[in-house]
């Protein structure tokens, strides 16, 4: 059983180790959400199932349970909250990003995403290029 | 070599480098985005060390602390970006 719990939490703390380094090697704020928060969660959720397996008590177990699945729910919508809201200040992407799918997508006054371009979307992008 | 041993010696320190690295972005960060996202992964590795914690003393009580930083997680990133929002459109 110490086996099962000692590479539970290996793993987890690697992953964990890994986002770390990744917050400080990455780019891009997008790069950096995008690292951290799904190596993040994984690695939580590891370390979190070696402590359920340690204790084997339904208490603890269910509540171990909870905390993986509000991290689970909660970490992509923090993660997109926050993109969203950095997308909107304008925060430059990497330089050697090939694709932009939301350029001209969004509209700066409403906040509201749409497939086809704003009204006021030309003028900013003639202005910006 | 002891599970408790183990644990102590090895994975809480390889969780502390985390952090120190953690901490190197929020202090070096250049945008407020980059210091909210540093924030998140700061608490989420917390969340960790408590568990870990709680294995080492034997004590499941920790765990609780644990579920009230995942909630304060969600709500720093939340609140963060609603008023970086609300900021830029004044």
């Amino acid at each position: 059983m110490d086996i099962i719990i000692a590479v539970l939490a290996t793993l987890g703390t690697i992953f964990i180790l890994l986002a770390g380094v990744g917050i400080v090697r990455m780019p891009d704020l997008y790069l950096r959400i995008s690292v951290t928060t799904k190596a993040a969660t994984l690695g939580i959720g590891l370390i979190l199932g070696g402590a359920a397996v340690y204790f084997k008590d339904t208490g603890v177990t269910s509540r171990v349970l909870a905390i993986i699945f509000f991290m689970l729910l909660t970490a992509p919508i923090g993660a997109h909250l926050i993109g969203r809201a950095s997308y909107f200040i304008g925060l430059p992407l990497w330089g050697k990003t090939k694709y932009n799918d939301l350029k001209g997508k969004y509209d700066r006054d409403s906040h509201e995403c749409s497939s086809r371009k704003p009204a006021n979307e030309e003028e900013t992008e003639e202005q910006s290029s | 070599m002891n599970l408790y041993n183990y644990l102590y010696y090895i994975l809480l320190p390889l969780l502390a480098i985390a952090v120190l690295l953690v901490f190197y972005r929020f202090y070096k960060g250049p945008t407020l985005s980059d210091r909210v996202v540093a924030l998140e992964l700061l608490i989420s590795i917390g969340i960790g060390i408590i568990a870990l914690h709680s294995i080492i003393t034997k004590q499941p009580t920790f765990l609780d602390n644990a579920m009230i930083l995942a909630l304060i997680a969600f709500l720093t990133t939340t609140a963060f970006s609603y008023y970086l929002e609300k900021r830029k459109k004044k």
